[in-house]
């Protein structure tokens, strides 16, 4: 390159950020970080202004809730918040009462969980409808002073999962043909799930099954004891890659027992508040990669490579051009 | 929807086991690559609830047996009362605490001492009771008195039975202490729940501990080899 | 509200939480779905952990008894046997029963092999210091009189070694009490569950149950110690106050300075 075009193209050089910038917020002023647009637009971008505001992110005890903590606690901490992690908190009901009680902020939730386990709503009375059902969940929890933002596009349900043998040996395509054959099998689940309309108590009531024996186990494990041959059934979850690897067969839940399991990140009002628009903003755009596939990659990536939720949670955001 | 740059890469998974990790093996490169970030920190928390609670637990157990050596009536309260205390389960003990002292390492630290106060005291008492006649004979024929006698004689004779205390005590606290997480205080206990089903991370969390143990019992076994000179002539 | 104000209400609200354990553990609860905890579910947890722990007392006893016996008739093995307590006392119960579920998967079996495991160290220990404890000359006018060898273990060294025996089986009889109440983990439904699973249950319902382990293991290791008591031949009894009190191992002066 001859020098006496350096300063020209140095000048173009420096014109090309000041563009990308301009389109930036051009954009958001219209939309507010949506719509598609400049290369720029999707990457999260860094508030000063939201620097005042401190948001402790919780999270439940299995690995999808903890890559989920992970992913919106880096979100917004990308966007210039001050974020302090306090993930692994446990089931439902201790997640519910520490955003309750404030020593959490914000947490994520499945819609069919809260209105199930939370507020509950009895499984006839749950809309299938996945928008219907963040409604009715949005309106529940802004009684408790909680916002609910709008949910992923994902859902990752509750199934009744048994290995490829015990389908082909019982004959079991769905969850009613486990009718009569129930009695001679065993089934585990996690602990909270002898307390749950959308676990156990719904099998009963709603299918009609009674097991040999309910043995409960941690969550962790849920796989393990199907391959290990210990359980017959057990309760898994749709996003779980092992479901894949170890040729599992999901039954079909013909009854509709189970309610719509999308995520809503849930955050306490004060909050959301103090926190501005901003935070609507970056929790759409953290969670706007999340397909299904994309989380059973995720988790795969903890359970099966055993990384941790916080490299997984931030390898998503590079790899999505969220996060530069 | 929002448009973004790029989507997740996704990798195939349906295939069969591709590694040592999603096999759930015992894998030493994952060890060697995760070592750092999840089990120094745990294995310090450890450290510290150990050798602070064993410590405590040893000056609260001296100062009972000092006081029991000269009022023999106290020994029987005594052992009743550290008896007791030893032999409620650890894990009920943080949960019977928690309402009083919240979560966290001082809850723990409570339970590990008084766990610790029976061994140590009732080797301090065997150790002072088993010193010989002559030796405080010869103490007492010298012109020592009575506190002079403890500290350069009794004690000192003592020193093999308090160091056995100090080991087993030391050793069930390393032990006990992986509970801890339990009452909020860490340890290499809150790794080892963490995957309880990977075996690289169980046999690394629960090795830690097993070497931890071991690493206290083999130092006071050394203190005790150094500081009496005259049991190594003996058995020579 | 000045400070003494504040630490009385500190202190009547934790007296608060106790009575409500109390009354958990009698009455229970219904929760909202219609499941019932407390009261009479406790009375399934309490049977469940005492099976597990009873179980494995068993196992244990009937394996490490007769060999500490015999290993200390015959006066061999006694680094392993002494040692066997150390080594047993430097591994977790966490650990140990990790390692099963990680290896061997969950269930009643899996525990019970952790807990039998857990368990055998002191009564080897205690049973092999027991018989070599008995005075020789016992045992040599035993021999003169013409009693073979398992003869004088089962006449002379058992009945004297007795005290000690119990007292190894009093101490693996509470650390498996203890050691039950995180079997939950390995999927046997012990007391521990309100404590390691404490949803369905409460805070209420983990402070009742671990008042009910704590309660379970001092009578443990209460009616052990009557036993103990009473299977102590007089002699012995007369012999020495302070060693019927030794609740742990015993570790003689010259094996501890080893």
């Amino acid at each position: 390159m001859r020098i006496e075009r350096l300063p020209a193209l140095l000048a173009a050089l420096a014109l090309l950020p000041a563009s990308f910038a301009l389109a930036a917020c051009g954009g958001d002023d219209d939309e507010g970080g949506g719509g598609g647009g400049g290369g720029g637009q999707s990457a999260i971008q860094s508030n000063p202004d939201n620097g005042k505001t401190t948001i402790v992110v919780g999270s439940k005890n299995f690995t999808e809730q903890k890559v989920l903590g992970e992913i919106y606690a880096q979100a917004l901490a990308a966007a210039g918040y001050k974020v302090k992690k306090e993930l692994n908190l446990g089931d439902e009901k201790v997640q519910q009462k520490a955003l309750e009680t404030g020593d959490v902020d914000a947490a994520p939730e499945y819609t069919g969980t809260a209105l199930t386990s939370l507020f509950g709503v009895s499984s006839d009375d749950i809309p299938k409808d996945p928008q219907q059902a963040y409604s009715e969940a949005k309106s529940d929890y802004a009684k408790k002073g909680l916002t609910a933002y709008p949910p992923t596009p994902y859902t990752n349900s509750n199934e009744v999962g048994v290995t490829q043998k015990t389908a082909d040996e019982q004959g079991l395509k769905k969850i009613s043909d486990l009718k009569g054959k129930s009695k001679k099998l065993t089934l585990y689940g996690t602990p909270e799930c002898r307390q749950r309309n959308d676990c156990l108590l719904g099998l009963e009531k709603v299918y009609g099954l009674k097991f040999k024996k309910f043995v409960p186990v941690a969550i962790d494990l849920r796989h393990e004891v199907l391959e290990k041959g210990q359980a017959d059934v057990s309760i898994v979850f749709t996003t779980d890659p092992q479901v894949k690897r170890n040729h599992e067969v999901l039954l079909d839940d013909d009854k509709q027992m189970f309610p719509p399991y999308n995520v809503t990140f849930v955050v306490r009002d004060k909050t959301a508040e103090q926190a501005g628009p901003d935070l609507g903003n970056v929790v759409g755009q953290a969670q706007s990669g999340l397909t299904d596939a994309a989380m059973s990659e995720l988790n795969a990536r903890v359970d099966l490579d055993k990384k941790t939720p916080s490299q997984v949670a931030s390898e998503y955001l590079k790899e999505t051009g969220l996060v530069q | 929807m929002i448009d973004l740059l790029a989507q997740v890469q996704l990798h195939n998974r349906s295939g069969g086991g591709a590694s040592c990790v999603a096999d759930n093996g015992f894998c030493p490169g994952w060890i060697v690559d995760n070592f750092t970030d999840r089990y120094v920190d745990p294995f310090f928390q450890h450290v510290y609830l150990t050798v602070v609670s064993v410590a405590i637990g040893f000056a609260i157990a001296f100062a009972l047996a000092l006081l029991a050596h000269r009022r023999r009536w106290l020994i029987g309260p005594i052992t009743q009362v550290t008896g007791i205390l030893y032999t409620l389960p650890s894990l009920a003990v943080f949960f019977l605490l928690l309402p009083i002292t919240g979560r966290g390492n001082t809850t723990a630290i409570i339970a590990l001492v008084a766990y610790s106060l029976l061994i140590i005291f009732r080797n301090l008492m065997t150790g002072l009771d088993n010193v010989p006649e002559e030796a405080k004979d010869a103490g007492r024929g010298m012109g020592l008195t009575d506190r002079q006698l403890l500290w350069r004689v009794e004690l000192p004779l003592a020193l093999p039975e308090i160091m056995a205390g100090l080991r087993i005590a030391s050793t069930t606290v390393v032990g006990l202490a992986t509970l801890a997480f339990f009452a909020g205080a860490g340890g290499l206990g809150e790794q080892i729940f963490a995957d309880i089903n990977f075996k690289s991370n169980v046999v690394t969390a629960g090795g830690l501990a097993v070497l931890l143990a071991a690493a206290l019992d083999g130092l006071f076994l050394l203190t005790q080899w150094l500081a009496t000179p005259w049991m190594r002539a003996r058995s020579a | 509200m000045d400070e003494g104000e504040v630490g009385m209400i500190t202190t009547f609200a934790f007296l608060g939480q106790f009575v409500d354990a109390v009354q958990y553990i009698f009455g229970g609860e219904t929760s909202r779905e219609g499941t019932h905890v407390g009261g009479s579910q406790f009375l399934d947890l309490t049977w469940e952990h005492v099976k597990l722990s009873l179980v494995a007392m068993a196992v244990a006893c009937l394996l490490a008894v007769p060999v500490g016996l015999w290993l200390g008739h015959i006066g061999k093995g006694g680094f392993l046997a002494i040692n066997a307590s150390n080594v047993g006392r430097a591994v977790p119960s966490l650990a140990l029963i990790a390692f099963f579920v990680a290896y061997f998967g969950v269930g009643f079996t899996n525990v019970t092999v952790a807990l039998v495991l857990l368990a055998i160290p002191p009564i080897l220990t205690n049973a092999y210091v027991g018989v070599r404890q008995v005075d020789r000359d016992t045992v040599n006018s035993a021999r003169g009189m013409g009693m073979t060898g398992t003869q004088i273990v089962r006449r002379v060294e058992l009945p004297l070694a007795l005290p000690l025996i119990f007292g190894g089986i009093r101490t693996s009889a509470v650390n498996v009490v203890a050691t039950a109440t995180i079997a939950p983990l390995a999927g046997v439904t012990t007391l521990g569950d309100p404590i390691i699973n404490v949803s369905g249950y409460g805070e209420t319902g983990r402070l009742a149950a671990a008042m009910v382990v704590a309660a379970l293991a001092v009578f443990t290791e209460l009616s052990l110690g009557a036993i103990q008591r009473v299977v102590t031949p007089e002699g012995l009894k007369l012999e020495s106050d302070q060693a019927s009190r030794r609740r742990v191992p015993l570790i003689t002066r010259r094996q501890a300075a080893t």
